[in-house]
């Protein structure tokens, strides 16, 4: 059976979805490796300008660098901040493959701040090690990348978005089927190896403002990866450990504290006084955060205030020409002046992250997901706390080994039934007159997450929550798209939909309480290291339903001291509390 | 289940005056990562047509005529 003339199909060796951070770099290195090789960057936006970094980063949170950390070191920290649930070989391999990165991208013409004898000008924000380097003049960033992929000719599609990926009979991943998001066209892209690299799930919660796209993540990351990972039958990972950031209240981007921290800014409480040791994003962090916005001393703010006009003017050089650069507009309008006042911070909206904490489509340290022929890498990919560089590393040993997978590898047959059903499934909401607007799906959704998901986490809610958003499977034969920008925000409501359900049922699968905040459980407050000391798997079983299953946590590579395990759960500064 | 339509204040401005987008340039459009940059069809020029910004900057950044104006988005304000 052959699939109708009007669904298009492109043939590839390698495809790659997403086009931010981790995907130039797998596509770049496919292409590097194997310059014969057929290589597809698959983007929802531009690719000049998608992703977490489209206007550039700040710095690297995670460089590993020789003569201020080792990877021992790096794998010992990120395993005490994440309370012990890390499969440390896959940090290991990033760790180790850090400062080559570092390198690699300073060769390319990213600029990293050198100190006077021409070294890496590193700063300690982390709690026990030094990881931090400043890139004051990262917003050139994806100009880099975009120069690297036209060089290698990777071939780039934009303005696609990946809805469903494809398997063959062996259950080995054979390419996606994809929507235009300016015309409503649907294609099918053929490829021996997929390499997911979607992002965040950043559109789960409602943020505080009630602005749908008000987002700390690039709203276009929306869990795209996690839902098509999900459905075609790959393990998730860590889901119940929620991203949730101390933010700018309302402009919802980060105050950085690691830009700040090391020139003498700090988090402190109404009163100006510092309550936490160590601005690092951490679970435990964040009930620190928490508890002191519920405990009477809120807000928590961002204090610069005490410092020198030289360096609030440093300060504001770098943030507000980088990462997001709109925030001193955002000042601006509040006549908040980082001289005379703090600037008020709040707790953000939940979200699947593993840049940032530690949940995503489980890889393994060479980037495999559970699905033979698919890879994973950046924020949507499992490995813990990755951030950029983490993102640039995982890019690179995904692309290595996805080309390696297609050279060995004929083209897979296409399941033409399940593409022709899935073609018709997709456009539904454009063929209908009228129905539910994608808006106000999506509103609902996540305005329930808000309401029932939420740390505190309580089983009570929890079930409600997920049976509300399970009945809105009803409301999905209703949506209704009047154009294709319509139409592409109805299909990411729907993925949506599926990353809140999975918030639900890992969090209830997990009974006791981890990561500070990020999985604090009402009904099992303490942490339980003899039934829980593993990671939980979310997947979809034999009858199609969402279902978890625990996972053993490797044997370490590092062993960590007794002395160090609860270092992180140590941040609170004493005279505060 | 019938539609109402409201209406939106957008936080993105053009400046009719110094847009080219009548004379091909797509460059905020392309760059937009929500695809919320389009042409009105009236005018030839570039607008914001859906009120779903990031207010991230890459429109106003890359803009060759210096026609494009990012503000925050009210509820943000």
């Amino acid at each position: 059976m052959t699939l109708p003339d009007d669904i298009p199909v492109t043939d590839v060796d390698v495809l790659v979805i997403g086009g931010g951070t981790a995907g130039p770099m797998a596509a770049v290195t496919a292409k590097e490796k194997n310059p014969d090789a057929k290589v597809l960057l698959l983007e929802k936006a531009n690719v000049k300008r998608s992703g977490a970094i489209s206007m550039g980063m700040d710095g690297l949170n995670n460089a590993v660098v020789p003569g201020h950390s080792t990877p021992e070191d790096y794998v010992k920290e990120i395993t005490i901040a994440n309370d012990g649930i890390v499969l440390q070989k896959g940090v290991m391999a990033y760790a180790e493959r850090s400062y080559e990165m570092i390198q690699q991208l300073d060769s390319w013409g990213v600029y990293f701040q050198k100190d006077e004898t021409g070294e890496y000008d590193m700063k300690k924000v982390h709690h026990l090690g030094t990881y931090v380097l400043p890139m004051p003049e990262g917003h050139n960033i994806k100009k880099i990348l975009y120069r690297r992929l036209r060089r290698h000719r990777v071939i780039v599609e934009n303005r696609y978005q990946a809805i469903r990926l494809l398997k063959d009979k062996t259950g080995t991943v054979s390419g996606c089927i994809a929507l235009g998001t300016r015309d409503a066209d649907v294609i099918v892209i053929r490829a021996k190896s997929v390499i997911l690299c979607t992002g965040a799930a950043g559109r789960i919660g409602l943020p505080a403002s009630g602005y749908l796209f008000g987002t700390y993540e690039n709203p276009s990351n929306c869990g795209d990866g996690h839902s098509m990972a999900y459905h075609v039958g790959a393990e998730l990972s860590g889901l119940e450990c929620y991203q949730i950031n101390p933010l700018l209240k309302d402009y919802n981007g980060p105050a950085c504290a690691y830009v700040t921290g090391p020139l003498g800014g700090y988090t402190a409480n109404a009163h100006g006084d510092r309550f936490i040791e160590c601005d690092y994003w951490s679970g435990q962090m964040m009930m620190e955060f928490y508890n002191e916005l519920q405990g009477g001393n809120g807000p928590v703010f961002l204090k610069l205030d005490h410092l020198a006009e030289e360096t609030i003017q440093e300060i504001e050089h770098v943030l507000h020409t980088n990462e997001r650069p709109s925030r001193g507009l955002f000042h601006d309008g509040r006549g908040t002046d980082y001289r005379s006042k703090m600037v008020e911070m709040h707790i953000s909206e939940i979200g699947f992250c593993a840049g940032h904490s530690a949940s995503g489509v489980w890889i393994n340290e060479k980037g495999e997901t559970t699905v033979p022929g698919l890879y994973g890498a950046g924020d949507m990919a499992s490995i813990p706390h990755s951030y950029m560089l983490g993102a640039f590393v995982y890019g690179k040993i995904c692309g290595e080994n996805a080309v390696e997978f297609a050279r060995n590898r004929e083209l897979p047959e296409l399941d033409v039934d399940f593409i022709v059903a899935e073609k018709e499934r997709i456009l539904a909401p454009l063929k209908r007159t009228d129905g539910i607007p994608p808006n106000q799906f999506e509103y609902k959704v996540r305005r329930l997450v808000n309401d029932y998901l939420q740390p505190p986490k309580i089983t009570k809610k929890m079930d409600i929550g997920w049976q509300r958003i399970k009945d809105m499977e009803a409301d999905i034969s209703m949506l209704y798209a009047r154009d294709a920008h319509e139409l592409l925000r109805a299909n990411e409501a729907q993925h949506i939909w599926d990353c809140a359900q999975m918030a639900a049922c890992a969090s209830l699968y997990r009974q006791e309480s981890r990561w500070g905040l990020y999985h604090h459980y009402v009904d099992y407050p303490e942490t339980n290291n003899e039934d829980w000391f593993c990671h939980v798997q979310l997947y979809k079983d034999e009858k199609g339903q969402m279902a978890c299953h625990t996972r053993p946590v490797e044997p370490y590579v590092v062993e960590l001291d007794e002395v160090e395990k609860n270092a992180y759960q140590q941040l609170r500064v004493s005279q505060a509390g | 289940m019938p539609t109402a339509s409201q209406i939106s204040t957008v936080p993105v401005l053009v400046d009719e005056d110094k847009c080219i987008a009548d004379k091909g340039c797509r460059t905020c459009i392309d760059v937009c990562p929500l695809d919320v940059l389009w042409i009105n069809e009236e005018t030839g020029k570039a607008h914001m047509k859906y009120d779903e910004c990031w207010y991230c900057m890459p429109c106003e950044a890359d803009c060759p005529t210096d026609a494009v104006t990012v503000t925050i988005p009210y509820l943000l304000r």
